[in-house]
């Protein structure tokens, strides 16, 4: 057990230093992010026609400050559930072979890819904390205040939520490149997905029916629309409850997903690839 | 002891057919055409414990099929396998401990990192003593001569020194199975040179079980003195190297350097001349007629010096091959033209 955490830690600390190899690519690309964050706001004040005569109000109970506060805080959701070259990465390695390495060592892949992904994760919050504070510092007028204490509590667990769903739904794409090596346009299909079911583009309650209710059961929301919603103090007390827990089920369905697939996944690779 | 032992091993893969064009490429998209290649077929084999064996044969012979079906890659499609006494393809974390393979053309090091971040790594998954790694790390580095380079981004690193760091971290949980995949592949004479030398002075010093192969066949006759040939996925032979020079060469070289600066013409009469540069001129000769050919030669030229040697091992065995696919060819066209 604490030869197994000794190697997650060398791992950890590997892939740190391999990210902070190439600081410039990184910062740019981390400055590159927030664009869309500025022309996103810009948009929403067109849509809400807030220097006209006759603004919104409101549009489906969100009104143009709620909607900001909705969509900066759902970017907090998505620094933590985006996973970006996770899924290209293992289909990458597939296909040139470097998963060799993996499976000749004693060493579990999908816990490999698991803390490269958090010290991905870890380089980028350094990187982008300075930025993220600057946003909401200068937006700090479109939210509401503080919720309460345990609303709180249950923000900060629905983000390493958020993360490990986020995490586990592409490693599973990934590992579809076990039996088709080439995944690009399925990695498309799920970014398409992700980003309506997610929350992304908007507040997933702005559904129309039946499809609002429909998307709630799926495992998307976790990835922006709940931690924001959260926040927001969409949610009672006994509502984050159900919410966490059925968070957690999904992680451990889609844990046990990602186990089977990699096994079976090794085992075609073994008859086929190679 | 036997280390490794393949018992009628067989790998069968199925791979997409594809015909040429465009037209032939859409039509792919509706109804494939696959058809088997038979990587490896029925290969046996018995390797002790200590001993280093060099696996040859032509590229696509099924050398690098083996070597991944004993190194639990891929699983086969008949026959069995067992290294050290346990079964490759199960990739237990118990075998995976004891065995190392070395692909010449992959990179297990991490290619952004100075080696010894590989290697620290390595440390921590094989579970290695830190007194034992510092220890092994210095007198690999040392025996590689890469001591000064192992805090340099393996990027920077040339092809023969980043060959040398894959062969350290290879080696730092003391394997007692080797599997090499052409190690010195793309590599200068002098690099070659350092990965045979230190290959055989540790495989010497920790009685390593090493399966090699190479088409270079300097490594191969500076390492090892047992080779197995496949070809076609077959076992051709499995001896002793120098058996297969006796085995498969039917011809001796036989070299004259004459008195005078001219050749005589009637060389042809005792054998081959393949090499003239007067007044030295080597021949191919029948190796039955050696004897008698000398001294004819000698009792009828001034001759000031001459030597009798094998032909080179890479020229035999690249007959070898050829002589086999000619062979088959000649069959199929016979029973092609079988009306």
């Amino acid at each position: 057990m604490l030869a197994r955490l000794r190697v997650n830690w060398v791992i950890l600390r590997t892939c740190l230093e391999e990210r902070l190899v190439y600081r410039a690519d990184f910062a740019f690309a981390t400055f590159v992010r927030f664009l869309p964050i500025v022309t996103q706001i810009f948009l929403w004040g067109a849509i809400f026609a807030v220097h006209s005569d006759h603004p919104h109000q409101s549009i489906n109970n969100y009104s143009y400050e709620d909607m900001i506060a909705y969509y900066l805080l759902a970017m907090i959701g998505r620094a933590f559930s985006s996973m970006p070259g996770l899924a290209t990465g293992v289909a990458r390695d597939v296909r040139e072979g470097t998963i060799k390495k993996f499976l000749i060592q004693p060493v579990d892949f999908l816990g490999y890819l698991f803390w490269h992904r958090v010290a991905h994760k870890l380089v980028y919050y350094i990187v982008a904390i300075g930025p993220f504070v600057l946003v909401f510092f200068l937006c700090r007028g479109y939210f509401p205040g503080w919720p309460d204490g345990p609303t709180v509590a249950a923000f900060l667990i629905s983000l390493p939520a958020a993360f490990l769903i986020g995490f586990l739904i592409e490693s599973m794409i990934g590992l579809i490149s076990f039996w088709f090596l080439e995944v690009s346009s399925l990695i498309f299909v799920y970014m398409m997905l992700n980003y309506f079911l997610s929350g992304h583009m908007i507040p997933l309650d702005w559904f129309p029916e039946p499809l609002n209710q429909i998307v709630l059961y799926l495992p998307f929301k976790y990835l922006a629309y709940f931690p924001a919603s959260v926040m927001l103090g969409r949610y009672s007390h006994a509502e984050l409850i159900v919410e966490l827990t059925a968070a957690a089920g999904w992680i451990v369905i889609l844990l046990a997903a990602n186990r089977f697939m990699f096994a079976r996944g090794v085992r075609h690779y073994g008859a086929f690839g190679g | 002891m036997i280390a490794i032992e393949a018992d009628k091993l067989t790998k069968i893969y199925r791979v997409y057919r594809k015909r040429e064009g465009l037209f032939a490429s859409v039509a792919g998209l509706f109804h494939r055409e696959f058809k088997e290649v038979h990587a490896v077929q029925e290969v046996s084999f018995r390797i002790d414990q200590g001993e280093m064996v060099a696996f040859l044969g032509p590229n696509g012979a099924g050398k690098t099929t083996t070597l991944k079906l004993l190194s639990g890659l891929i699983f086969p499609t008949a026959g069995s396998a067992t290294v050290l006494g346990h079964i490759p393809w199960e990739r237990e974390d118990s075998y995976r401990r004891r065995f190392s393979l070395v692909m010449g053309q992959k990179n297990q090091l991490w290619w952004d990192l100075p080696a010894q971040e590989s290697f620290q790594l390595h440390k921590e998954i094989y579970r290695i003593d830190p007194a034992d790694f510092r220890r092994r790390v210095d007198e690999l580095t040392d025996l590689l001569q890469v001591r000064d380079l192992v805090g340099q981004p393996v990027r920077e690193l040339s092809l023969g020194e980043r060959m040398r760091m894959e062969l350290i971290a290879a080696l730092l949980h003391r394997p007692d199975v080797l599997l090499l995949d052409e190690p010195t592949i793309g590599l200068d004479v002098i690099s070659q040179r350092r990965v045979q030398d230190f290959l055989r002075y540790y495989q010497g010093q920790q009685k390593l079980t090493v399966l090699l192969t190479s088409h270079y066949m300097k490594d191969v006759e500076a390492l090892c003195k047992r080779a197995v040939i496949i070809n076609e996925g077959e076992i051709k032979h499995d001896g002793p190297l120098e058996e297969i020079v006796d085995r498969f060469s039917t011809h001796k070289v036989v070299e004259l350097q004459f008195a005078q600066a001219e050749i005589p013409a009637d060389l042809a009469d005792f054998g081959e001349v393949f090499d003239e540069k007067p007044p030295r001129v080597k021949l191919k000769v029948l190796r039955a007629q050696v004897p008698e050919v000398l001294s004819a030669l000698l009792s009828r030229y001034a001759i000031e010096d001459v030597s009798v040697s094998d032909r080179p091992l890479e020229e035999v065995i690249a007959e070898m091959f050829v002589a086999t696919k000619d062979a088959e060819t000649e069959m199929s066209g016979t029973v092609g033209s079988v009306p």
